[in-house]
């Protein structure tokens, strides 16, 4: 068995049990807010640690793009099982408008250099909810993909993906290297154990940028604008069923 | 748990926020002048927790150490944490209300600790261990706690008891026999002597290479869960507490009996047995430490132990200022929320510092405020407090059985 390499995406991301607040002027707060790994990345990269685990896998490396602050996510991925970590950093700023496609650019070119033959991610995050970004890398490297897997299987050079469709499950046979993005029910993530986490201390995070990787962070896309929902209007109290009907009928509603 | 309470005596608040107010306030009065005596000294606000001043400093810069500030946590110290709390919620939770009703510790939690490595805390990698800090026991048992006190208390033994004892006194071959997949128990109490280690009966009598130990001890924690226990018993009667030898005795040893677990108010998922001796015979191999030292070592020992029991408790009543209930019930519970967190403060300050007289005395303090504490919360909620009893009946127990 070739010695194989998998690329896993972990995104930082607002803890999912934090109520979110919206900021004035768009956005949400961010600031003070507790994060944590997306979940769905969380399954791509326990999927990754159970292969090797197998030995079916080499090495796990795991990226993240983003501020100074998404080495923690990193360093919460090496205590699950990875063996070293990237960080692409990415300034706020410059962070806000990182979208789908510029993360593919990145994981793309990443893929390349580290020569992976998987690159796992998570089917979405659960702050933008795009579910683009494993589509994108695989269009971009022109691999095969594997969305919205509830089932993995590396036989050689195939892998099968049994993969979660509106009618039942599907069942597809990729030829490596290949793109498979995770979907809820593929596994149930481990804790870092307590050895575990002390151990990925040592382990190494290497901290890139993105003009290193020759990669344009520039967007396409420009917000026009955001708006709030409108308001619910207060409802009319009514003192007796007759005045209820009364104004069902003013209405025109019976 | 807590949030219907709160939202339904938050109505009330509105509705009447005056007489409420008016009512509160002599109430808060009442309680005041009810305040125990060795609360005396703190009733003053800004209220000082006196030895936390003179001694912790003192010794500071003697030592010449800079240190962080305690609640400031390392990265590692911060992800042990949450991911403590995330097992602690998702594995734990869940079964607290069965464990408790059945008495009974799940099989799924211990097993849980012990793949999360919760229970070889401190230990070296050697034994299989973390080669973690006595401060990282410390938080772990604080988060475990906040879930619940029996899972609390058994991390906090395996700990602070059996691996330091395994660690500090044991011989190598002890150390690679029973480190650490196995659970201890610490069997010093007898019927006639509490936790008092001089007033031992439990005799140890020896034969050519081995010992016969005979007697019962009484109140032994965990004693339906370890795979081993250590025995406190006296070698030589004749010397007195000098006499007394730590025994390690294995579970299926023939004459070791463990008795019917004790029916108790609070912590009631931690098995609490009378354990028997009855001619159990012990190779000589199986003493920990010197022949006679065992006062010493249970002495100190539980010294560290009731750190970590500061630690659960304090938790305890951390768990219910955290929730909203009492947030509003500012004028005498906040000033006794800021007491607690000196005690929490002065707890933490402990670990890791030499706690002889210490130790003992953060689990007092800690008691007295969790027992104080739960006690007046059911006061304070009066009549709603009535309706959710039983939620708060858990943690009353829990404080006054530590």
């Amino acid at each position: 068995m070739a010695a194989l390499r998998a690329l896993v995406g972990v995104k930082r991301v607002i803890d999912y049990a934090v109520k979110v607040r919206v900021r004035p002027g768009g956005g949400v707060v961010t600031d003070g807010v507790k994060h944590s790994m997306n979940p769905f990345c969380e399954i791509a990269l326990e999927e990754a640690v159970r292969l090797r685990e197998r030995r079916l896998l080499q090495e796990i490396v795991v990226v993240s793009c983003g501020p100074q602050q998404c080495q923690e996510t990193i360093r919460t991925a090496l205590a699950m099982g990875a063996d070293r970590g990237l960080h692409v950093e990415i300034p706020a700023p410059q962070y806000d408008s990182l979208g789908p496609f510029q993360v593919a650019k990145i994981l793309a070119v990443l893929a390349k250099k580290e020569g992976v033959s998987l690159v796992l991610l998570g089917k979405q995050a659960i702050d933008d909810d795009c579910n683009q970004t494993g589509q994108m890398t695989a269009a971009l490297l022109d691999w095969p993909q594997g969305t919205f897997a509830s089932a993995l299987a590396l036989e050689g050079e195939q892998l099968m993906v049994e993969r979660e469709v509106d009618g039942g499950l599907e069942s597809i046979r990729l030829r490596l290297p290949a793109v498979v993005t995770a979907d809820l029910r593929l596994n149930e993530p481990r804790y870092a154990t307590l050895p575990n986490i002390m151990k990925a201390k040592k382990k190494k995070i290497e901290v890139l940028k993105p003009s290193d990787l020759g990669v344009d962070l520039s967007s396409r896309l420009a917000v026009e604008r955001v708006e709030e929902p409108p308001q619910r209007q207060a409802g009319v109290k009514v003192e007796t069923v007759d005045d209820l009907v009364g104004k069902l009928k003013e209405g025109g509603l019976i | 748990m807590y949030i219907p309470v709160y939202k339904y005596l938050n109505n009330v608040f509105c509705a009447s926020k005056l007489v409420f107010i008016t009512f509160f306030i002599i109430i808060c009065q009442q309680l005041r002048r009810n305040m125990p005596i060795y609360l005396a000294s703190w009733k003053t606000p800004p209220s000082v927790f006196k030895s936390s001043k003179s001694e912790a400093m003192a010794n500071l810069s003697n030592e010449g150490v800079v240190c962080a500030p305690l609640d400031t946590l390392t990265e590692e110290e911060i992800m042990m944490k949450e991911m403590v709390k995330k097992f602690a919620q998702d594995r734990i939770a869940p079964l607290v209300k069965t464990m408790d009703a059945n008495a009974e510790m799940d099989a799924s939690v211990l097993q849980g600790l012990f793949e999360q490595g919760l229970l070889s805390i401190e230990l070296g990698p050697e034994y299989g261990g973390t080669g973690s800090s006595f401060f990282s026991t410390i938080l772990v048992v604080e988060e475990l706690a906040k879930v619940d006190p029996a899972v609390a208390l058994l991390c906090e033994l395996q700990n602070t008891i059996t691996n330091k004892l395994f660690i500090t006194y044991g011989t190598e071959e002890q150390k690679r026999t029973y480190l650490p997949r196995l659970t201890g128990s610490f069997c010093l109490s007898e019927a006639g002597s509490g936790s008092d280690a001089f007033a031992l009966k439990t005799r140890a009598d020896k034969k050519e290479d081995y010992y016969v130990i005979n007697g019962s001890k009484m109140w032994i924690s965990f004693a339906e869960q370890a795979g081993v226990f250590f025995v406190m018993a006296n070698a030589n009667p004749s010397l007195g507490y000098k006499g007394i030898t730590c025994f390690i005795v294995d579970r299926g040893t023939e004459g070791l009996h463990v008795g019917k677990k004790e029916d108790k108010l609070g912590i009631r998922a931690t098995s609490t047995c009378p354990v028997t001796f009855e001619n159990v015979k012990v190779p000589k191999t199986n003493i920990l430490g010197q022949l006679g030292e065992g006062y010493k070592y249970a002495i100190g020992i539980l010294n560290v132990g009731r750190i970590g029991i500061a630690a659960q408790v304090s938790s305890i009543e951390r768990l219910q200022f955290g929730k909203s209930i009492f947030d509003f019930q500012a004028c005498y519970y906040r000033e006794m929320q800021h007491q607690i967190a000196q005690v929490a403060t002065q707890l933490e300050a402990e670990a890791g510092r030499p706690f002889r007289k210490r130790g003992k005395h953060g689990q007092v303090l800690a008691q007295r405020f969790a027992a104080l504490t739960t006690s007046k919360c059911i006061e304070g909620m009066g009549g709603v407090g009535s309706q959710k009893i039983i939620q708060l009946k858990n943690t009353t127990e829990t404080a006054k059985f530590v």
